[in-house]
């Protein structure tokens, strides 16, 4: 729905048919839409490119629209919530450029260019990622609002620890490898709240997905 | 029935929807065009008048399509204050239509834009002039005025048998005790979120996150004035309700308003900040607590008493000493409850209200009686428990608290807690264990269901009923493939649909109990109807169930036992939960594995609630400081050791419900958070009265003892 | 949110150009800055993304410290090998904040930059001398739980939320800055946050204009170093109170002490008198205690926030001891 939605509310609204900013050479991989000030007027919209879950989506955006409000308003993927839309609880975690990060406090112009994923990346309801499947086996979930954000950040998370990532709950900093153990999820994934309250078995579903056992 | 596809651990038949986020709630639902966004404009003064709105700035900011208030909204039907009973969130809720201010952070104004951006921007260029009042906010001093509701959930705001004053009065080991619990906020993960949209036959669907789609169908037609049937309420998904999503609020009337008015549909999601002020919370509470006992642990007086806020605007009544009318046998009881009618945001349900909130208070009396009678705790409450219930004189449907009691401390190790406070040390930490024991009133209602069935004996069962995440998809699958002898993949499950038939939806508990019976019966219609040779094709069936006089006759209550073992840092008083167990009784578990997450989860909301959850008011201006998740706190990841266990007791109470099962989802919160105060206490030595107990209290407590001991 | 032009700069001197437009601000990780954007306490007329330049890298610099480019992450700067082996109260620290999302995104000068979260700075409806000077502070006579107990005036008493700043204090950390004709200066990143005074609106000591472009951190003392951070939840929650503590000893004696406090001011606490008190003295628990009363003097209580003053002398105490214990009798 995006990109005639964007063209109508264009034409509606008082966005100005858009083109991309040029000329300050940080931006110069971005197709440009022809010749523009360094800087477009306010009220302008502003191209971005994002590969979204592999494909590259062409945007012309608000600048002030979130990286979480773009996937779900303008590129209709609602899989990543919102739940305070100030980085305050983690329902929004997605992973950019492998990263896992909170989508609302990205303006979506900020990741032209980004590899971003969501919950709809990782996999479908007919092929399940081992992070999806756990979660389901785990009853790592209640209501489920929360759900992609921990399941995003439960796989950021791992990827962190096999690169040898600290944490609070790190008992040895100088030590190469992490290990995937219950105190060290419990903290790393602390930025990510459940009000259902389904954290033990979250943990149990992200040890169970990592390959070790539960308990 | 042990062959039963009931009770077994299935995976939730919605899991895959919601790993992989095709689940839809409500703001994720596609309008037919592209809705515009609304986004609300709240009250800054805590009580007055709206002198004038100037709305100009907005109404010309880019992309606005409309701005509404009270000057221009559109007439609805009244709003009728207080109203109690099933009939509460069926009321209207009228928008934007009093030139008064009730509470801070009530809706005044909705902006319409284009888009969220733009909505949002110019939602701020509003300028609302108030004719500010003096408000009263605060509980404590407005207890002078405290009155007498004419009723509360339970039933009668008081009870009394015997003679209280006289009995504690005469008694050798006493305690009198004062209580507080704060203000809490539901806070679901999922924003409360409309999507309206109008056919061209002058429908109005609204997808919308209630926990009551029947009443929410009932709010919406009514405040709009429409029949119902030109009303369609859709809550397929809903991401955590706790009864913040009883009502339904300003979103679900301001986006329908609007849509109409704009001939293109309306979203309104409100802010995190939003949800404390525009949705309900649960009421803080002083309590006051007296128990006496004669030597041998038997208690002579159990005396609980109750003051709360309520909104000025519509009265609400934190039931916090109801259960106490059924939970300890004595000669000499009291319960009241009073209210405090305050300038503040509307109070009301809230996960388990009442026993929560009063479990708190009475289970740690309990803990501090016991000791000063040298006693147990697990035993001190054996030795009170009653043969039948001790104020309705009528026979327990069923109570297994004494197994839960026991089994409970057999299986968390219970003897090896030092009953001296400040003795078990682990490093800086000191370690301390407490239990408490808990109950909930069984709430079973009238409900109705439908089943169909394909000519492959596909089956579909269609109820209005929701699940707020606690399993009704799945349990509903079960009962239906259990009663038709079909395989449970072979049943669809449809709710949170107007269009489907009424149920109580999820709310009380009584979600489960309600909506199984209804569907078991339309099962053995249509089973009916299969035995005697039709279908299966095409086959429809239909089934109502509704509680008995079984309720007059019983005392019906879940029940369990919580104990748990925290360690409070002896430099800091920071508390963590290091283990939990809780043992219950809601009588047959339909699935063991959704059952015992909502266990969990409730007894980690009693964590939440001894330890964290706190929505300040601030005295001058009646606006919840803490307003957002950063400064409201709710247990994360951290807070919460993989060692947090919920075990069922096998059980079957034939007078709850045909199925004999009783709701679980509230039942984990009911006395979790006196275990944690109790744990506290045997850690370090503090009694922490007034809830949540963070570090700055802890702390006060331990400087006081070192003190002490230095002296 | 109100609206702003957007432009990404390729350099430093286009960033500096860029941000001489009024109403401009750089955009970093934004993770503070877009949170105040939308409530409407931050109102930028255009932002700056200097998020893509080269500035995320650490560094050796002569004489054995490091710079830390201004845009490295606050994981990048607590997973780096040399800061946890040199500075690992400075790793503790950063790891202690926030979450690990928001700790891929914020950046060491937007951690230096970040803004208080009094919740009356946060609501615009109410009156907040550093949101809007001269409307008075409602903190003061409010709900003050949070606030500041040491160096506060009656126009502010908000703290500084940094942990990473509280061990960067401790360590003599310097802010390494371009300003807006091109010339680079360095600022102690101790006189960086300002105390309230009268004018809380003005938090640190950049020019308008200036853009931070590294942290230099001096080689670390020997010693054990700690950061303890007290806090109402595990994780994912601000200080109360936080200290960071390095102390080495000389046999039974303390040689060095260094001490920082977050959580407790409108800046990082460096109390200089309670360090050096410590030198010289036996390495017992008596001298901690004593450091963690002289940590606090003149500290001040604005009703709910009382018990800061007693939490901070004894989570001092605390740190000290563990430091101690660190730094012998093995050292390193």
């Amino acid at each position: 729905m995006s990109d005639s939605h964007l063209t109508r509310r264009g034409i509606l609204g008082t966005g100005v048919a858009l083109t991309a900013l040029r000329g300050t050479g940080a931006l110069a991989k971005e197709p440009a839409a022809g010749e523009s000030p360094p800087v477009a007027p306010e009220g302008t919209m502003i191209d971005v490119g994002l590969t979204v879950n592999g494909s590259y989506r062409q945007l012309a955006l608000d600048p002030r629209v979130s990286l979480l409000d773009a996937l779900r308003d303008h590129l209709g993927l609602t899989g990543t919530k919102k739940g305070c839309d100030h980085g305050q609880c983690g329902a929004c975690t997605v992973l950019v450029d492998g990263v896992r990060r909170n989508s609302c406090l990205n303006l979506a112009v900020a990741c032209s260019d980004r590899e971003i994923v969501t919950i709809e990346g990782l996999g479908s309801e007919e092929a399940l990622h081992p992070m999806q499947a756990a979660f389901v086996v785990h009853d790592g979930f209640q209501c489920g609002y929360c759900t992609p954000g921990q399941i995003c950040s439960a796989v950021g998370m791992l990827s962190e620890i096999e690169r040898g990532m600290p944490s609070a709950a790190t008992a040895d900093l100088a030590a190469r490898a992490m290990p995937v153990a219950e105190a060290e999820i419990r903290e790393r994934m602390s930025g990510n709240i459940c009000r259902c309250a389904a954290y033990p078995n979250i943990v149990a579903a992200i040890l169970d997905a990592a390959g070790k056992t539960t308990g | 029935m042990p062959d039963s596809i009931i009770g077994q651990p299935l995976d939730r038949i919605d899991g895959r929807a919601k790993v992989t986020g095709k689940a839809r709630y409500a703001a994720d639902v596609p309008a037919g065009v592209p809705p515009a966004y609304g986004v609300l404009v709240t009250s800054t003064v805590g009580r007055g008048e709206i002198a004038k709105i100037e709305a100009g700035d907005a109404e010309t900011a880019p992309g606005v399509l409309m701005v509404m208030s009270h000057e221009n909204a559109p007439p609805q039907a009244p709003f009728k204050s207080g109203e109690l009973g099933g009939q509460r969130h069926a009321r209207p809720k009228p928008q934007l239509d009093d030139v008064r201010v009730h509470y801070y952070g009530e809706p005044v104004a909705l902006v319409v834009a284009e888009t969220f951006e733009q909505a949002t921007a110019a939602a701020r260029l509003v300028r609302i002039s108030c004719r500010a009042e003096s408000g009263s906010y605060d509980l404590a001093e407005g207890r002078r005025l405290a009155y007498r509701p004419q009723h509360i959930v339970a039933g009668e705001p008081d009870s009394r048998i015997g003679d209280v004053d006289k009995a504690f009065a005469s008694s050798p080991i006493k305690l009198d005790a004062t209580y507080t619990t704060p203000y809490q906020s539901h806070n679901p993960m999922e924003l409360v979120a409309s999507l309206a949209e109008w056919s061209d036959d002058g429908k109005v669907t609204i997808h919308c996150a209630t926990q009551l789609v029947n009443s929410a169908h009932h709010s919406i037609a009514s405040t709009l004035k429409l029949p119902l049937e030109k009303v369609e309420v859709v809550s397929e998904y809903i991401g955590g309700g706790f009864g913040g999503k009883l009502p339904i609020y300003g979103d679900a009337i301001l986006a329908a308003l609007a849509a109409k008015q704009l001939g293109r549909p309306v979203k309104i999601v409100l802010t995190r900040q939003q949800m404390f002020s525009v949705t309900t919370h649960r009421a803080a509470t002083i309590q006051r607590v007296r128990l006496a006992a004669d030597q041998d642990g038997k208690l002579s007086t159990v005396a609980h008493e109750v003051w709360t806020q309520s909104a000025r605007m519509d009265e609400f009544a934190e039931a916090a000493a109801a259960s106490t009318r059924a939970m300890y046998a004595a000669p000499n009881r009291l319960t009241t409850h009073r209210i405090v009618a305050l300038d503040l945001p509307v109070s009301d349900s809230m996960r388990a209200p009442g026993d929560a909130v009063g479990q708190l208070a009475l289970e740690q009396a309990m803990d501090e009686l016991a000791e000063k009678l040298g006693l147990d705790p697990v035993e001190f409450r054996l030795r009170n428990e009653p043969d039948q219930d001790p104020e309705k004189h009528v026979p327990f449907s069923t109570r297994s608290l004494v197994q839960c009691l026991k089994q409970g401390a057999e299986k968390f190790g219970w003897s090896r807690r030092n009953a001296t406070p400040g003795r078990m040390k682990d490093g800086a930490s000191l370690i301390g264990l407490g239990m408490a024991a808990a109950i909930r009133p069984n709430y079973r209602q009238a409900a109705h269901a439908r089943v169909r069935m394909d000519a492959n004996r596909h089956v579909t069962a269609e109820l209005d009923m929701t699940d707020i995440g606690t399993g009704s998809y799945t349990i509903l699958a079960q009962v239906a493939a259990d009663t038709l002898q079909v395989p449970v993949d072979t049943v669809d499950v449809h709710l949170g649909h107007s269009d489907y038939p009424q149920t109580p939806g999820s709310g009380g508990s009584f979600g489960a109990a309600s909506s199984t019976a209804a569907l078991r019966e339309a099962c053995l219609a249509l089973k009916t109807k299969l035995d005697a040779g039709q279908g299966p094709g095409n086959l429809q069936a239909e089934g109502r169930s509704k509680p008995g006089e079984e309720y007059e006759k019983f005392s019906q209550y879940s029940y369990g036992a919580h104990f748990a073992e925290v360690a409070v840092d002896s430099t800091t008083g920071e508390v963590r939960l290091r283990h939990m167990l809780g043992v219950f009784d809601a009588g047959r578990i339909l699935n063991a594995k959704t059952a015992r997450s909502q266990l969990i989860g409730g007894m980690l909301w009693g964590v939440g609630s001894a330890l964290h959850e706190d929505a300040v008011v601030d005295m001058r201006s009646g606006a919840f400081v803490n307003h957002d998740l950063a400064g409201y706190h709710v247990p994360v990841h951290a807070d919460v050791p993989t060692a947090v266990e919920a075990v069922m007791l096998a059980g079957f109470d034939d007078k709850s419900s045909p199925l004999g099962c009783k709701g679980v989802g509230e039942l984990g919160i009911c006395g979790a958070g006196a275990a944690i105060a109790n744990a506290v206490y045997n850690a370090c030595g503090v009694r922490v009265r007034d809830y949540p107990i963070t570090p700055d209290k802890v702390l006060n407590g331990m400087m006081h003892l070192e003190l002490a001991r230095q002296r | 949110m109100k609206a702003f032009t957007y432009e990404r700069v390729a350099d430093a001197a286009a960033a500096l150009q860029a941000v001489a437009r009024p109403g401009a601000k750089f955009l970093a990780g934004g993770t503070n800055l877009l949170d105040l954007m939308k409530v409407d306490v931050e109102m930028p007329s255009h932002l700056v993304d200097i998020s893509r330049l080269p500035m995320a890298q650490v560094e050796e610099i002569d004489g054995g410290g490091l710079r830390i480019g201004a845009t490295v992450t606050n994981s990048d700067l607590a997973a780096d090998r040399r800061v946890r082996k040199r500075y690992p109260m400075l790793s503790r620290a950063l790891l202690n904040g926030a979450s690990g999302q928001l700790r891929n995104q914020a950046t060491t000068a937007g951690n230096l930059l970040q803004r208080t979260r009094c919740y009356y700075f946060y609501d615009t409806a109410k009156p907040c001398n550093k949101r809007s000077p001269g409307s008075g502070c409602s903190a003061l006579n409010g709900y003050n739980r949070i606030h500041a107990v040491l160096g506060a005036s009656d126009a502010c008493i908000a703290v500084h939320p940094s942990d990473m700043a509280v061990a960067m204090v401790a360590l003599d950390a310097e802010v390494e800055v371009l300003s807006a004709d091109g010339n680079g200066r360095s600022i102690k990143l101790r006189d960086f946050h300002r105390l309230p005074d009268t004018t809380p609106q003005v938090e640190t000591a950049l020019e308008p204009g200036e853009l931070i472009t590294a942290v230099l951190l001096p080689p670390a003392p020997a010693g054990g170093q700690v950061y303890r951070k007290v806090r109402d939840r595990a994780s994912y929650d601000f200080a109360l109170v936080s200290v960071a503590a390095l102390v080495d000893l000389d046999g039974d004696r303390i040689s060095t002490a260094r001490l920082a406090l977050g959580g407790v001011a409108h800046k990082p606490w460096r109390p200089v008198d309670a360090e050096q008190q410590l030198v010289g003295k036996p390495a017992v628990a008596e001298a901690y205690q004593a450091a963690g009363t002289a940590a606090v003097a003149g500290a001040r209580g604005y009703g709910h926030n009382d018990f800061k003053i007693g939490l901070a002398a004894r989570t001092v105490a605390a740190a000290l001891e563990e430091a101690a214990q660190q730094a012998g009798p093995r050292k390193g």
